[in-house]
């Protein structure tokens, strides 16, 4: 199964095994990951699963929706240019080995 | 605090398992036990009345954490348990099956209830409330028994639970009728126009609506020879809604959603200030030291004196980090802006900010879509803002309502005004 690996807010990495066509954030909540609060349970309503994708993953990831575009530039934490939501972020076996890291505050 | 004893949660929603989370990243390393009525595990509600009600899902698909994950954090699930009784002298508490705890510290997150309609035949079969998972399935199951045998769905209340069951229950087919006892739709929380275009979307979808209606009689009629096996063996089913106007409306169901009541019967027969809910403040604090409350059963005193209730997963989270910290004896006030949201076909309604009281509403985009924001003001300063299918004014309102900034009525009013110019001024 595809990996990937999450670093909480406090630097620790966590590594994950996230089934192709699971959401990044589905698997973080799951597994009881502290950076990430998903308070809408992943409906484009709040803006409360925020990571920063580290290179070179970003660019192999689609694109983000204007939606989404729009959500993150209100996100709670800095907004950075590899800023994405992980609800958003759907495992494919191509993204075998990628690192998001949380932000200090979703909320 | 004693080690020995563990802190219990009483209630097992979203909030709390934010205090039982939260109490861990807080460093609390004591026993942490989460008590829960239903069987189930925390679990998200809102799809209950959304996705979930069409689509049938699998209740493990709503768990807001991993079972393994609560495992590694030694948070100690009891579900199915039901907690009697609450001496707060004596810092015990007493257990369904007649086991008594005693506890180091103590948090109330113990919900809400529906309202229940009040008029003869309310107990008749068919007749069906939201609140758990159990309902949200008893719910799908009359919906989707109302559409093979076309038989109209009646929905009680034209608030968010009684629109989105009303939706749900056209995607399965059923002919739907909403009995709103006001003039207009969600008419408690938003501007005439957002009710307008409410409306408008529902009676294209092919929902009828009936305003001002007083329901005074639910009927019923014995069930057929050719009742669906594993229906309640007893009771006559609901057959027709009756209003003050004299008129009738046939069911095969109905869908009462009429608001909700915080359930704080433990913690006022505990001798808690309650007052339509627990009273908490601003940390989450009830009126016992070592006893916190969060979520829907809370009525928060603001520092103006004034009761605030919300109900919202938002609350629940904020206020569940703020129970936390303050049986780890800190202080951590909630003060964010509130929101909400709901989903009704293919828009998205998105509320920041309360908008009681307001004295102007503006309204940003195109009606017609729908793709439009309500933006309230009150003394010229903006309180809230009501976003359908505008996702990015619902993250700006929130960004100015957390940080006191307001646009002027002209600045909102023409379209060509950057609103988050706003943000970069003050930033």
């Amino acid at each position: 199964m595809p990996r990937v690996t999450y670093i909480e807010p406090d630097g620790r990495a966590v590594t994950l095994e996230v089934r192709s066509g699971r959401s990044l954030m589905s698997a973080a909540m799951d597994a009881g990951l502290e950076g990430i609060e998903a308070q809408c349970g992943g409906n484009m309503a709040c803006a409360t699963c925020h990571c920063y994708v580290q290179a070179p993953w970003l660019e192999r990831l689609p694109p983000p929706t204007q939606d989404e575009q729009l959500m993150l530039q209100n996100v709670a934490a800095e907004w950075r240019e590899n800023s994405r939501l992980s609800c958003q972020l759907i495992m494919q076996p191509e993204l075998d080995g990628i690192t998001v890291r949380f932000p200090d505050r979703q909320s | 605090m004693s080690s020995q004893e563990p802190i219990v949660i009483v209630g097992a929603g979203q909030a709390g398992v934010q205090i039982a989370e939260s109490l861990r990243q807080e460093g609390y390393g004591g026993a942490l036990l989460l008590v829960g009525e239903e069987p189930y595990p925390p679990y998200q509600r809102p799809p209950l009345s959304k996705k979930w009600l069409f689509e049938a899902g699998n209740p493990a698909s709503l768990a807001i954490r991993g079972a393994e994950a609560l495992l590694r954090r030694r948070i100690e699930l009891r579900l199915a348990a039901r907690v009697e009784h609450v001496d707060s002298a004596a810092a015990e508490l007493l257990l369904g099956d007649g086991e008594r705890l005693r506890y180091s510290g103590l948090a109330l997150a113990t919900g809400s209830l529906p309202r229940p309609l009040r008029v003869p035949g309310a107990a008749l079969q068919g007749v069906l409330y939201l609140r758990g998972i159990a309902d949200s399935a008893a719910i799908a199951a009359a919906i989707r028994r109302c559409a093979s045998e076309r038989l109209p769905v009646v929905v009680i209340g034209g608030g968010f639970i009684g629109l989105e069951v009303a939706a749900g229950a056209r995607k399965l087919g059923a002919e739907v009728t909403v009995l709103e006892g006001l003039s207009r739709l969600m008419s408690r929380v938003t501007a005439p126009v957002v009710s307008e275009a409410f409306e408008r979307l529902h009676r294209a979808h092919g929902v009828r609506f009936v305003f001002d209606a007083q329901v005074t009689e639910l009927r019923g009629a014995p069930r057929s020879a050719a009742a669906p096996a594993g229906a309640p063996p007893s009771g006559e089913q609901v057959a027709t809604v009756h209003t003050a106007d004299g008129r009738e409306f046939p069911a095969g169901c109905v869908v009462v959603g009429i608001g909700v009541a915080p359930d704080d019967r433990l913690a006022a027969a505990a001798g808690l200030a309650c007052e339509r809910g627990v009273i908490v403040d601003e940390c989450s604090r009830t009126s016992e030291p070592g006893i916190v409350a969060a979520g829907d059963c809370t009525a928060r005193r603001l520092p103006d004196g004034r009761l605030l209730r919300l109900e919202s997963v938002q609350n629940a989270v904020e206020q569940g980090k703020s129970a936390a910290a303050a049986l780890m004896g800190r202080e951590r006030p909630f003060y964010a802006t509130p929101w909400f949201w709901s989903d009704q076909y293919d828009v998205k309604l998105q509320m920041a900010g309360l908008s009681h009281g307001y004295d102007q509403v503006i309204v940003r985009g195109d009606m017609a879509k729908p793709a439009f924001s309500a933006f309230y003001l009150r003394a010229a300063r903006l309180i809230a803002v009501d976003s359908l299918n505008r996702i990015a004014d619902h993250m700006l309102a929130k960004r100015l309502l957390d940080n006191d900034l307001s646009p002027t009525a002209e600045q909102i009013a023409d379209p060509a005004f950057d609103l988050h110019s706003l943000i970069k001024q003050s930033a």
